[in-house]
């Protein structure tokens, strides 16, 4: 029986493919990546079956399962607005730079006498900052004046961005500009606790709401 | 380079020293290793599916809170409480003042899909509706009517005197995620008019017998 002849040389594999592949998957990954922003809480949705995607220009109240009671304004611009017109008339002070970098925030949560020292709190650490949540009650209704100057700041930025579309050619909607009212509540939030920001909603005559679920398949009878 | 190296070096005869072939390999190692903790890194914090949203109009606060709700026919009322779901049919009749077919008893039902299961009463009850959207949802897809028209005749279909149409009461104890549920259960049976309001003194006591 002749030998069997090893083959000489190195064995040695092509990795240039998947090189090739793996930077391909990376590159696609990159840019369809969508990072979420730091939200001082956690709230785990509900789901439902609606396929309707989160619109653009939007008030979102968030409440989590303690029912504490967060807000946030999607739009810098109408932030900044909204900011102005709270100090004013809660008369406390806050330095350009803070107002600034509060209109690039998110979500946040606390009472007007807690947000000087809720903007002087390190980014990183105003998750674990102390607080209750925005008061509801009905002797000192924050929320509805967080509520109300954003709907009109937020109102006036959509108006611009409708002109501004207008100008640019197409029949936009105005419909599609107009702020849009979410409510992003937890499964195991009591509905009493979202009924108070419900009828704070409603008080502003704001009554078509959207509550925030995560998707879930359409049942086949 | 996937490649074992040679071992260096070594004597190899009496040939003459030659200058070292220029090796025209780069070691790929360190950069596909990079190449795949940055895959692997983008792979676990993507989020794909964007939140949907669930849209819901509430009815407008009245200008006056002793006006009672309009009475509308074919009305059934969901009653939340804890992670139970009861519900009655048509209007409600105390024990001190039974109506025509006495007075009201609550009846509980589940999120299931089996045996009385919300889906599967919503199901019966709204079979007008129902019927004619599978109609209307047939003439939509031969393009025999836009969408705009499909819409309206969607809403004027489930405010007709046979679509059901339904209150959402709460207690205290009720969650948020049986709401929710509830709310998309009747969406599932494109249920057009939902009004979710304040439970009466009679429904409450009630409630209190069953609990």
């Amino acid at each position: 029986m002749p030998k069997i002849k090893m083959p000489k040389g190195t064995p040695s594999i092509d990795m240039t493919p998947m090189v090739d592949l793996a930077f391909l998957l990376v590159t696609f990954f990159m840019l369809t990546a969508s990072f979420r922003n730091a939200e001082p809480v956690t709230v785990e949705t509900p789901s439902s079956i609606s396929d309707k995607i989160i619109p653009e220009n939007v008030l979102m109240v968030t409440l989590d399962k303690d029912g504490r009671v967060f807000f946030n304004l999607s739009d810098a611009e109408a932030r900044k607005e909204m900011l102005n017109s709270m100090l004013q008339k809660y008369k406390i002070g806050l330095s350009e730079e803070k107002i600034e970098e509060f209109s690039f925030m998110s979500t946040f949560g606390c009472t007007m006498q807690e947000l000087p020292a809720y903007m002087n709190t390190e980014a990183a650490k105003r998750a674990s900052f102390p607080t209750k949540g925005i008061p509801t009650d009905s002797t000192k209704n924050e929320l509805l004046d967080w509520l109300s100057y954003a709907a009109t700041a937020a109102g006036n930025t959509g108006r611009t961005a409708f002109e501004e579309a207008k100008l640019k050619g197409g029949e936009p909607k105005m419909e599609d500009f107009k702020p849009k009212f979410i409510l992003r509540v937890d499964s195991k939030t009591l509905y009493k606790d979202a009924q108070v920001v419900i009828d704070v909603f409603r008080e502003l005559n704001l009554n078509n709401l959207n509550f925030v679920t995560s998707a879930e398949a359409i049942p086949v009878n | 380079m996937a490649q074992i190296a040679e071992s260096g070096g070594g004597d190899h005869g009496k040939g003459k020293k030659r200058a070292k072939k220029g090796s025209t390999h780069v070691d790929m190692t360190p950069m596909v290793d990079l190449a795949f903790l940055l895959l692997t890194f983008f792979v676990l914090t993507s989020t794909f599916s964007k939140p949907k949203v669930l849209p819901l109009n509430y009815p407008a606060k009245p200008k006056d809170e002793n006006v009672d709700a309009p009475k509308a026919n074919n009305v059934a009322t969901f009653i939340l409480s804890d992670d139970k779901v009861y519900y009655y049919l048509g209007e409600f009749y105390s024990k001190s003042r039974p109506g025509k077919n006495g007075s009201t008893e609550l009846s509980e039902a589940n999120f299931g899909s089996g045996e009385n299961s919300v889906r599967k009463l919503l199901a019966s009850w709204n079979e007008y509706v129902i019927r004619n959207k599978v109609e209307l949802d047939k003439k939509l897809d031969s393009k025999q009517i836009a969408d705009t028209t499909y819409d309206r005749k969607l809403n004027d279909l489930t405010v007709r005197r046979e679509a059901v149409k339904v209150l959402i009461k709460t207690d205290d104890k009720a969650l948020c995620k049986s709401f929710i549920d509830l709310v998309d259960e009747l969406k599932i049976a494109s249920v057009g008019v939902i009004a979710p309001t304040d439970l009466s003194a009679g429904e409450k006591e009630l409630l209190k017998e069953k609990n």
